[in-house]
C-alpha cells in the first residue's frame, strides 16, 4: 500500500521532522481556506499521484498569487498525469498539495528499505538527490552509500556521522541529519514500511535540512494495523483485482490473451512462463490459494472470463490442500451459469484428482483436458495462435 | 538418513484446534509422523481427535518431549508463536502461516540468532522425508522414497518436482519448501548444504522464483562445493516488473531479482536449468545419467 505525499508528510511532520508547511485540497473551493491557514499567497501546487517524475510531466507548478493558486489547482484536479513511470494511460489527479516554496541550495537522497539478503534494514544515501536513484547507482556507484543500523536500538552515533560525512554535512547540519535518520528509522518500523524514500532531502538557503518529497510504501501484510495512515489499499488496482481480493484470490491483470487459473503463486508464475515459452501471452496472474471455496473458484472463473482479451483459458491445479474436485465443481458451476465463450483447457493433478476428473467428465461440457503443465500450456497457446479461440462462441 | 526430520521427530501443532491446524495434523499422522499433541491457549487439558492439547509450547514439550513444531496460528499472532516455540527449546519450527508482516519476521530473525533452533518458513508448505515423516501441508501420496533432495520457495512447484521425480522413478529423500516471504528461516543455501552432506541424497533440485538473491547465493556455493548433479528452475521469467506475484517475496525491484540473473547464476555454477517447470523431472533423470548414477 502506498501513501500520497501529503499523507506521508503528515506522518513525518508529526514525528517532528522538518517538512515544508502545506495544505491538501480536493476541490477548488478549498484553496482560499488552505492559503489562509498557511498564511501565504505564493508557493507550489503539487498534483498528488503515486508516481515519480511529476515535475517533468507538468504536475508541479509555482504560483505567485491566490488567483494563480486557484487556477492551477483547478487545472491539476481531474487532469490525467502521464509520467514515464505511469505508462501511457496515466493517473487521474484527485488531490493537490499547496506548499510553501523552498529555497534549495543542495539536493540529497535518503531512503530506508529492507536488504533481504542481509535480513537487515538499510539506509541508502547519496549526495545526488532529485535524480532517479537507479541511474545514479548504475552510472556512479561511488555516489551511493549503504548503512546498516543495528536492530533493536537507536542508530549508533558513529553510523550517523559516517552518513553525514558522505553527504558533506557538518556541525549543526550533521546533528540535524542524525536526528532525521533516527526518526526515519523509527517511522519505518512503526508504520511497517517497505520503502521510505526522501528525495530530495534539501539543504535550504538558511542551511537547514528539509524533507521535500517522500515515497511511503507499506507492507501489504501489515495493512490491517496501518489503517490510520490514511492509505488506500485498493489504489492503483484494476477493479477486477479489487473484486478478486474480496474472495481471497490473488489476481493481477496482464496484457495477453490466455486466461490462467492456478493454485499457488510459484505454479501460477511457472504457468505464465510456460505459456510464454510456447509463444503466447498470459492475460493474468491468478492464484486461487490453497483453501478457496467452490464459490471463490466460480468467482475466479467469472473474473477471467470477463476479460475481453481472453481467447482461451487454462486451468492448472496441483491439488495439495485444495482438492481437485472442488476446483472442478467451481469451474463447472461457473461455466453453467456464465456460459463458455472460449476454449477451456484443464489440467488437474494431486489430491482427489480422480474425483475431479469425474466431475469434469460428467458435466457434459466440451473441455480440453491436458496431461501435465507442459501439455496444457502448449494446447492453450496453439488454440490462441490458430485462432480457434477467436470469436468462438 | 535424509535431512531435518525422520523417525525421531516428535511434532506438536501450534493452533491445533483451528480447522487447518487439525486437518493437517491428521494428515501428518496418517503419513506416519509422530504427532504428539498440540497447543492452543486456554484449551489445555482437552483433546482433539486423540491429540492432547496444551496451553503453552513449554507445557507440551515437558509433557511429550516434542522436538518439532508446526505453526498454523493466524498471521497477526504467528511471530509470537515462533518466539514461544524457540523459548520452549523446540529444535525445528515450521511456520506454515501466510501473511506475517515483514517487521514481525525481522524481530523473529534477530531473536533466533541467540537460540539453538531451525526455522522453516513462514508461508511455506513444510518439509517431507519421503515415506517416513511429513511436517506441513504437502500432499503425502505424491512422494516416494528415493534419491533426490528438493528445495523450493514455492509450495505447488515443490509438489510438481516431487510428483515428477516420483513418476520418473527417482523418488525423494527430503523435500523442503522454504517459503516465499522476504525474511525467512532456512534459505536455499542452507538446505543445499544439508542435502550435499546427506549420503542418501544423490541429486538435488533447486526451485526458485523472482525477487531477492537467495538463488544467486546458493548458486555461488554450489559452484565451489557440490559434486552431485543439480537441476534448477526459476519461476517468474514472464512476470512484469514492480508487481507482487502472490508471494510477498516475488517482486522485481529495480534490476535485482530477475529470473534472467538467477538463471545465469545457476548455469554458471554448472546447474542444469529446466526451461519450464514441466521438464524438471526429465532434466533430473538426464543429469543423473550423465553423472553415472
Amino acid at each position: 500500500m502506498k501513501l500520497h505525499e501529503y499523507q506521508a508528510k503528515a506522518i513525518l511532520r508529526q514525528a517532528g521532522l522538518p517538512v515544508p508547511k502545506g495544505e491538501v485540497v480536493f476541490k477548488g473551493e478549498e484553496v482560499a481556506a488552505g492559503l489562509a491557514k498557511l498564511g501565504m499567497n505564493s508557493g507550489v501546487a503539487k498534483a498528488q499521484a503515486y508516481t515519480g517524475g511529476r515535475g517533468k510531466a507538468g504536475g508541479i507548478k509555482l504560483f505567485k498569487t491566490a488567483e494563480e493558486a486557484l487556477a492551477l489547482t483547478k487545472q491539476l484536479l481531474g487532469m490525467t498525469l502521464v509520467t514515464k513511470q505511469t505508462g501511457p494511460e496515466g493517473v487521474k489527479i484527485e488531490a493537490v498539495l499547496l506548499e510553501e516554496a523552498s529555497d534549495i541550495k543542495r539536493e540529497l537522497y535518503v531512503a530506508v528499505t529492507l536488504d533481504r539478503a542481509k535480513a537487515n534494514i538499510v539506509f541508502i544515501l547519496s549526495p545526488e538527490g532529485g535524480m532517479d536513484i537507479e541511474d545514479v547507482a548504475e552510472k556512479t556507484p561511488e555516489k551511493i552509500l549503504k548503512l546498516y543500523p543495528a536492530w533493536g536500538r537507536n542508530i549508533d552515533a558513529s553510523l550517523a556521522a559516517q552518513g553525514a560525512k558522505f553527504l558533506g554535512l557538518e556541525g549543526e547540519q550533521a546533528k540535524a541529519f542524525a536526528d532525521v535518520l533516527e526518526k526515519l528509522y523509527r517511522i519505518y518500523q512503526e508504520k511497517d514500511c517497505t520503502l521510505l524514500e526522501i528525495n530530495p532531502l534539501v539543504v535550504n538557503g538558511a542551511g537547514a535540512l528539509s524533507l521535500l518529497d517522500c515515497k511511503f510504501n507499506i507492507d501489504e501484510n501489515a495493512v490491517y494495523r496501518q489503517k490510520d495512515t490514511g492509505g488506500d489499499e485498493n489504489a492503483e488496482k484494476d477493479p477486477s483485482e479489487i473484486e478478486a481480493s474480496k474472495y481471497g484470490l490473488s489476481y493481477i491483470k496482464l496484457d495477453g490473451d490466455i486466461g490462467c487459473m492456478v493454485n499457488g503463486a510459484g505454479l501460477a508464475m511457472a504457468t505464465m512462463d510456460t505459456i510464454a515459452y510456447y509463444g503466447a501471452q498470459p492475460a493474468n496472474f491468478l492464484d486461487v490459494g490453497g483453501s478457496a471455496s467452490e464459490e471463490a473458484v466460480t468467482k475466479a472463473f467469472e473474473i477471467i472470463s470477463s476479460d475481453k482479451n481472453v481467447k482461451a483459458i487454462l486451468v492448472n491445479i496441483f491439488g495439495g490442500i485444495m482438492p481437485c474436485d472442488r476446483i472442478a465443481r467451481g469451474v463447472v458451476g461457473a461455466v453453467k451459469t456464465t456460459g463458455l465463450k472460449v476454449p477451456l483447457v484443464v489440467r488437474l493433478e494431486g489430491t482427489n484428482v480422480k474425483e475431479g476428473k469425474e466431475v469434469i467428465e460428467q458435466s457434459g461440457l466440451n473441455l480440453i483436458s491436458a496431461l501435465d503443465l507442459d501439455d496444457g500450456a502448449k494446447k492453450a497457446a496453439q488454440l490462441v495462435k490458430t485462432g480457434a479461440g477467436k470469436g468462438a462462441n | 538418513m535424509a535431512i531435518l526430520i525422520g523417525k525421531e521427530t516428535r511434532l506438536i501443532t501450534q493452533g491445533i484446534t483451528g480447522k487447518a491446524g487439525l486437518f493437517h495434523s491428521q494428515k501428518c499422522r496418517e503419513y506416519g509422523t509422530n504427532v504428539v499433541g498440540g497447543v492452543t491457549p486456554k484449551k489445555g487439558g482437552t483433546t482433539v481427535d486423540g491429540f492432547p492439547v496444551f496451553n503453552s509450547v513449554a507445557e507440551s514439550v515437558k509433557a511429550t518431549g516434542a522436538n518439532a513444531s508446526m505453526i498454523f496460528v493466524p498471521a497477526p499472532f504467528a511471530a509470537d508463536a515462533i518466539l514461544e516455540a524457540a523459548d520452549a527449546g523446540v529444535h525445528l519450527i515450521v511456520a506454515i502461516t501466510e501473511g506475517i508482516p515483514v517487521m514481525d519476521m525481522l524481530k523473529v530473525h534477530n531473536y533466533l540468532k541467540s537460540k539453538n533452533c531451525i526455522l522453516i518458513g513462514p508461508n511455506c508448505p513444510g518439509v517431507t522425508t519421503a515415506g517416513v515423516c511429513k511436517i506441513g501441508i504437502a500432499p503425502g501420496p505424491i512422494h516416494s522414497k528415493g534419491r533426490i533432495g528438493i528445495v523450493s520457495r514455492s509450495g505447488t512447484l515443490t509438489y510438481e518436482a516431487v510428483h515428477q521425480t516420483t513418476v520418473a522413478g527417482l523418488g525423494q529423500t527430503t523435500a523442503v519448501g522454504i517459503g516465499g516471504d522476504p525474511i525467512h528461516g532456512l534459505s536455499h543455501i542452507d538446505v543445499v548444504k544439508m542435502l550435499n552432506a546427506d549420503p542418501e541424497t544423490e541429486g538435488i533440485i533447486l526451485i526458485g522464483e523472482i525477487g531477492g538473491s537467495d538463488e544467486e547465493i546458493a548458486a555461488a556455493w554450489i559452484k565451489d562445493n557440490v559434486k552431485k548433479p543439480v537441476v534448477g528452475f526459476i519461476a517468474g521469467a514472464s512476470a512484469p516488473k514492480g508487481k507482487r506475484m502472490g508471494h510477498a517475496g516475488a517482486i522485481i525491484d529495480g534490476t535485482s531479482g530477475t529470473a534472467e540473473a538467477k538463471i545465469k547464476a545457476l548455469k554458471d555454477a554448472g546447474v542444469t536449468v529446466a526451461a519450464t517447470a514441466a521438464e524438471i523431472g526429465a532434466k533430473m533423470v538426464q543429469a543423473m545419467k550423465a553423472a553415472g548414477k
